[in-house]
């Protein structure tokens, strides 16, 4: 019965799709309907070959580890994809003549930055943390996966969002709002495949077999309410026509960019932070062997992150139409919020306490214990930039595209690759990684390429905010704008130079995680399992 | 009084407050006495489970009792 509704529902939704496509008002919108009509008509086909059959069974006993599978896969997948991207555009900022006329539209700068944004955070950063959540939760709450296949749904239903928003930006349907570019019905889908997530999170969690829930999934669960609560309140918008792509925001003026940055630094801090740090409080003690150092110190920096991340958001409008009281109520928190970072960080190195000489021998670990080192080194320089005073020189410099840049590379992309190391053997039951040698390699290429990228930001940021504010003795500016573009040549060569270090070292594991699947002795089954009682 | 006023006093008075204590309870709550031992059982999670679920597969008998039962296996 379930499946005749799923033919008829895929039936519909092809058709709809088809009439939404012949009415189309724009390019995107017109891909956009055609795609979910090959969607929808590819799932038809799929759905109608194995109607009737026998439905495939969920075995509470084992894993669910084949949507992980997926997910790691997916991981790999897009962050080779977005780190290309972001390596074109650098060089695309250092040499303008790669923004081709040909492709002038579709492959300029401006179209191709949030595809570079969004590939990374949200495709790379957003299929890691699923992966890495559906295998967190699975094994500390010694549970499978609730749901059945809604995993998957939630799997492939996050690939269809990313494919939508990434083919919209090309094409030119963008919300102007940072890092919530997709248009009102990419974000309709993001919500349903995040309810779904929420769902089956939630649901092995309500029916684990551990007493306590495991402080990693405290941080994931916060990521993923916190995302969703968001996503919604940001992305409020009528859209102008249901056969367009437009949408105008339900806000105006100095309210519609508050909520957008409230939005935008939670998505730094819920999505890129707590979220990330679920792995860490998962992955850095199996790979070092060692409980986590505190697991007091871990509640306190659970309730105290997400105590203050929530009210940051008012420092990305200092000296703008908002109320100085919000701006300084943004700065305040932003401040403290340098203490629970740090005590986070303290909890993460501390792990290894009694473990430091794995250091020496494993590149995985010192692929983390970097990754932690950034963290804290992104926290601190971001609360000094929050400061009004130091804001005044850092606010629309290249400062602080290092800043990011050195948290999204040195803290989400070394813990991710950390995951992925870690992950790969065990998910497709191998002895151990193709070479040790190489992770060795992709760390130092992906460390002096952060280096790279993160100095020539700070150089060229500050350079460029002291000329903007350079006044001569009659008052006038000394420098014009195209003197700072000018100036910043030699830097913006080194930073795409850095990206590129970076982004050999990604294709290196890629690599390294293939041959490990391909040709390394599987493992062999462990001592014959405990019966069950 | 204007409904913004209203919302703002409410929220850098009472509201404030009540976040405050709620924080500071985590913490004496973090700290109480008899906590060291729970959080040393639920810190070792990670290496319980590893390659399948916990075995107990009934699923009418209810959480807390379940998880009571495996907790204390586990010592």
């Amino acid at each position: 019965m379930w499946d005749y509704v799923k033919l008829l529902a895929f039936g519909v939704i092809a058709v709809l799709a088809a009439i939404a496509a012949n009415y189309a008002r724009d390019a995107a919108y017109l891909v956009h309907a055609l795609l979910i009509m090959l969607v929808a008509g590819g799932l038809f086909v799929w759905q109608l070959r194995r109607a009737d059959e026998p439905k495939a069974v969920h075995d509470e006993t084992v894993y669910m580890d084949g949507v992980v599978r997926a997910g790691v896969v997916a991981t790999a997948f897009w962050g080779v994809v977005g780190f290309l991207v972001g390596v074109f555009i650098a060089f695309q900022l250092a040499f303008p003549e790669l923004n081709f006329t040909w492709a002038d539209g579709y492959a300029n700068f401006g179209r191709l930055r949030p595809l570079h944004t969004s590939a990374v955070i949200f495709a790379f950063g957003g299929n890691a943390l699923i992966a890495t959540s559906f295998y967190v939760v699975q094994r500390t709450s010694a549970a499978r996966l609730w749901g059945g296949n809604l995993a998957w749904f939630v799997f492939w239903g996050f690939q269809l969002f990313i494919v939508i928003a990434a083919t919209g930006y090309l094409l030119g349907a963008t919300q102007s709002r940072e890092y919530a570019e997709p248009e009102w019905y990419a974000d309709w889908w993001l919500v349903v495949v995040w309810l779904a997530y929420l769902a089956v999170f939630m649901g092995t969690i309500f029916k684990r077999r551990e007493p306590h829930i495991y402080v990693a999934n405290w941080f994931y669960l916060s990521f993923i309410v916190t995302v969703a609560m968001l996503h919604v309140v940001n992305n409020l918008s009528l859209p102008v026509s249901i056969f367009g792509s437009r949408s105008i925001s339900a806000f105006a003026g100095v309210q519609d960019a508050m909520t957008q940055w409230w939005y935008g630094h939670n998505a730094v801090g819920f999505f890129l932070t707590a979220g990330f740090l679920g792995m860490m409080y998962y992955f850095v003690p199996k790979q070092a062997e060692r409980p986590v150092y505190s697991y007091k110190l871990s509640i306190i920096h659970f309730w105290a992150l997400i105590f203050l991340y929530i009210w940051a958001g008012p420092h990305h409008l200092h000296y703008t139409a908002l109320p100085d009281w919000a701006q300084t109520l943004g700065m305040t928190f932003s401040i403290m919020l340098w203490m629970p970072s740090w005590g986070g960080m303290i909890n993460g190195l501390m792990t290894l306490s009694g473990a430091w000489d794995k250091l020496r021998t494993d590149p995985i670990i010192r692929m983390m214990v970097v990754a932690v080192g950034f963290y804290g080194m992104a926290t601190f320089e971001g609360p000094m930039m929050s400061i009004r005073a130091v804001n005044s020189l850092s606010h629309y410099t290249d400062w602080t595209i290092g800043h990011v840049h050195s948290g999204a590379l040195g803290w989400n992309g070394m813990i991710t690759f950390g995951a992925l190391y870690f992950l790969v053997p065990r998910l497709w039951q191998r002895e151990a990684l193709y070479s040790v040698r190489l992770v060795s390699w992709h760390f130092w290429l992906a460390t002096i390429g952060i280096v790279l990228y993160a100095a020539s930001m700070w150089v060229t940021g500050i350079m460029e905010g002291l000329m903007w504010r350079e006044v001569d003795s009659q008052g006038f500016l000394v420098n014009s704008f195209a003197d700072t573009v000018d100036a910043k040549l030699p830097m913006y060569v080194v930073r795409a130079l850095g990206g590129t270090l970076f982004l050999a070292g990604a294709v290196i594991m890629c690599v390294n995680l293939w041959k490990t699947v391909t040709s390394t002795a599987e493992r062999k089954p462990a001592t014959a399992a405990v019966a069950a009682e | 009084m204007e409904t913004y006023t209203l919302l703002r006093h409410f929220a850098d008075s009472w509201f404030l407050l009540l976040m405050t204590l709620f924080f500071i309870g985590v913490i004496v709550w973090a700290f109480r006495p008899g906590s060291r031992e729970l959080h040393d059982d639920t810190r070792n999670i990670v290496f319980r489970n590893e390659d399948r679920p916990a075995a107990g597969r009934d699923e009418t008998e209810p959480r807390a009792q379940r998880g009571d039962r495996h907790f204390h296996e586990a010592r």
